[in-house]
């Protein structure tokens, strides 16, 4: 028997929130809920996990200077130190401050642009990727929670979701999230 | 104000002149004293290069000046470690004022809240000021050789001084120190004023009227502080000059302001006084001290590769000295203004935990105070410079004067502005 989910939709965000809330006191399990825009704290109230992106954004930094580093110091330094207009060419420390503008650029470069393919490979977005949204018009003016129905009485759990304040309960066979 | 401060202030402020009164006591008093103390710590470097008789005569004419020279420095290190301090909790104060102007103009809705924090801290201006302006008024009377412009035997032999006593004399340079000082003062004087009424009587003229004080504030201020910054400290090296000196002066004014802030903030806090201050607002404090560190370093940065970088000999000089004679505080002021607050601060989480602002926010002083030293002391005391007695008793006596000033502001007004229009969104802040 195929899991059974619920689709609940709500006009306002405010609506919704409570909604969540009400939902998560009741131990129903929330698959997924679909906005047209962000709702603030939204997260907070389906208890989702924060992101770690900003920590793989300051590591994707850290590579970013050390790459441009060491890159600088071999073509400026070792492979090649020429006199350029009488800078010191001896040691990375001494011409340092020359390097710092690229280094810095090479550093917000890497930890802008990793980060965003990041974004990219775990939200699971590229082109020609198929859109996953289970009702158009979540795009525009509804919010929809996917409720999970598991082992509880399918009436009971469509009936306390319409006191919610849902406006249309839909039931569905569970569409496959990965 | 708790009895607590008033003791610990006057302690400070005991302890300060006592140490600063020794410091000036135990300047050399003569040139000869100098001579003698020199030859003694070459005999003692166990300095004995033979010296042939043709160069004797000419070693004794240089030795001569050079005790004449250090003379000099010792005798100004007093005189320049007070300056100092001074010179940095006075910005300091104009710094958090300048802040609490950008809150206002910009009507932001976090801030009001320590809004009394901040002209708690602006109180300090006044007194500051005159503080400042009375070492400026005995510089210019001659009573130590900070500004080597004021001497006009130095200006008679110095084409390029005398080429600039047009904007560096005496008369125009205190009244320019008048007028910033004396606006400064004035206006956060009136924004502390109009502040106050409001708490008895809302009218929303009174909110008008702030709004626009602090847009007229923060015009004025961005030119008198940009003046006051070639008059106070770039007029030191008088030979020297760098055009975004005023702005790199700013940075580190409005960071040391605003970490201030917060530590009063925090101070006030536990001790249950503001008890609406939520983490949030820590928080945002936390993302300006972060941020304004970095901006800080920005300029100091561009100010001295575009230096380092150019080498034009009349300009160059002023960074030869610093990482000549004072390396490590010339490089390590920047690891703490930049590198400490750059890794600690950067955490979300670590932004609002009270003892890691505190902690973070004393180094980013402690850097700050660096940042003033080693612009104003090389210039001043050269390299007989040291971290000694009259420098940390000029701190304690300015910081046990400016704890005493603040907390006395901050007790003459309840601590939360009562019909502030956007006080009801600051109180439910959140972010």
């Amino acid at each position: 028997m195929a899991a059974k989910v619920l689709h609940a939709f709500y006009t306002d965000d405010d609506i919704l929130m409570n909604a969540v809330k009400k939902v998560r006191d009741k131990k129903y399990s929330i698959e997924e809920v679909y906005c047209p825009f962000p709702v603030h704290g939204l997260d907070k109230a389906m208890g989702l996990q924060h992101t770690k992106l900003a920590i793989t954004s300051f590591l994707y930094g850290c590579v970013g200077l050390a790459v441009a580093l060491t890159m600088m110091n071999f073509i400026m330094i070792v492979d090649w130190p020429q006199n350029i207009g009488g800078k010191p060419s001896f040691s990375l420390m001494e011409n340092l401050p020359a390097f710092i503008p690229t280094a810095f650029e090479m550093t917000v470069f890497f930890a802008a642009h990793l980060m965003v393919i990041t974004f990219y490979m775990r939200s699971k977005l590229w082109p020609f990727k198929e859109a996953e949204n289970p009702d158009v018009r979540t795009t525009d003016d509804h919010f929809l929670m996917e409720v999970n129905v598991g082992a509880n009485d399918i009436q009971e759990v469509a009936e306390f979701l319409h006191s919610t304040g849902a406006v249309e309960i839909d039931l569905k066979k569970e569409v496959k999230h990965d | 104000m708790s009895s607590k401060i008033k003791i610990t202030s006057a302690i400070l402020i005991i302890i300060g002149t006592i140490g600063l009164i020794y410091g000036f006591m135990s300047t050399p008093a003569s040139v000869d004293e100098v001579t003698t103390m020199l030859a003694d710590s070459h005999a003692a470097h166990g300095d004995t290069h033979a010296v042939s008789n043709t160069h004797a005569e000419v070693d004794a004419h240089h030795d001569e000046h050079h005790a004449e020279h250090v003379y000099d420095q010792l005798k100004n290190r007093p005189w320049a470690s007070i300056y100092t301090a001074a010179l940095f909790f006075f910005l300091l104060a104009v710094g958090a004022f300048a802040f609490y102007a950008v809150q206002n103009a910009a009507q932001a809705g976090w801030s009001p809240i320590l809004f009394r924090v901040m002209e708690g801290i602006s109180t300090y201006i006044l007194p500051g000021g005159i503080v400042v302006f009375v070492l400026l008024v005995l510089s210019m009377l001659g009573y130590n050789h900070l500004f080597i412009w004021t001497d006009p035997d130095v200006v008679a032999h110095d084409a390029i001084i005398a080429n600039k006593v047009g904007y560096l004399n005496t008369p125009f340079f205190l009244l320019r120190a008048a007028i910033y000082i004396g606006g400064w003062a004035f206006l956060s004087w009136l924004m502390r004023k109009n502040s106050r009424k409001m708490d008895e009587n809302f009218n929303e003229s009174l909110f008008k009227k702030n709004f626009k004080v602090s847009a007229i504030f923060l015009v004025f201020f961005i030119v008198s502080e940009s003046m006051m910054s070639w008059d106070f400290i770039m007029s030191i090296d008088t030979h020297w000059f760098s055009t975004l000196f005023g702005w790199y002066v700013f940075a580190s004014m409005f960071v040391s302001g605003i970490t201030m802030i917060a530590l009063v903030t925090i101070y006030l806090k536990s001790r249950g006084y503001l008890p609406e201050v939520n983490n949030s607002h820590i928080h945002d404090l936390a993302k300006f001290m972060f941020g304004i560190s970095i901006f800080w370093t920005y300029l100091w940065f561009s100010q001295f590769l575009l230096i380092w970088y150019a080498n034009i000999p009349e300009e160059a000089v002023y960074y030869v000295q610093r990482i000549e004679d004072y390396n490590l505080l010339f490089f390590g002021m920047v690891a703490i203004n930049f590198i400490f607050p750059l890794l600690v601060l950067v955490n979300t989480d670590f932004k609002r935990v009270n003892w890691i602002v505190v902690m973070t926010g004393i180094v980013i002083l402690i850097g700050h105070y660096l940042n003033f030293y080693v612009m104003i002391m090389p210039g001043t005391v050269g390299e007989s410079w040291f971290i000694g007695i009259p420098e940390i008793s000029s701190i304690l006596l300015i910081a046990g004067l400016f704890l005493y000033v603040i907390f006395n502001g901050l007790a003459k007004a309840p601590l939360i502005a009562k019909n502030f229009p956007l006080i009801k969104e600051s109180k439910h802040f959140h972010y």
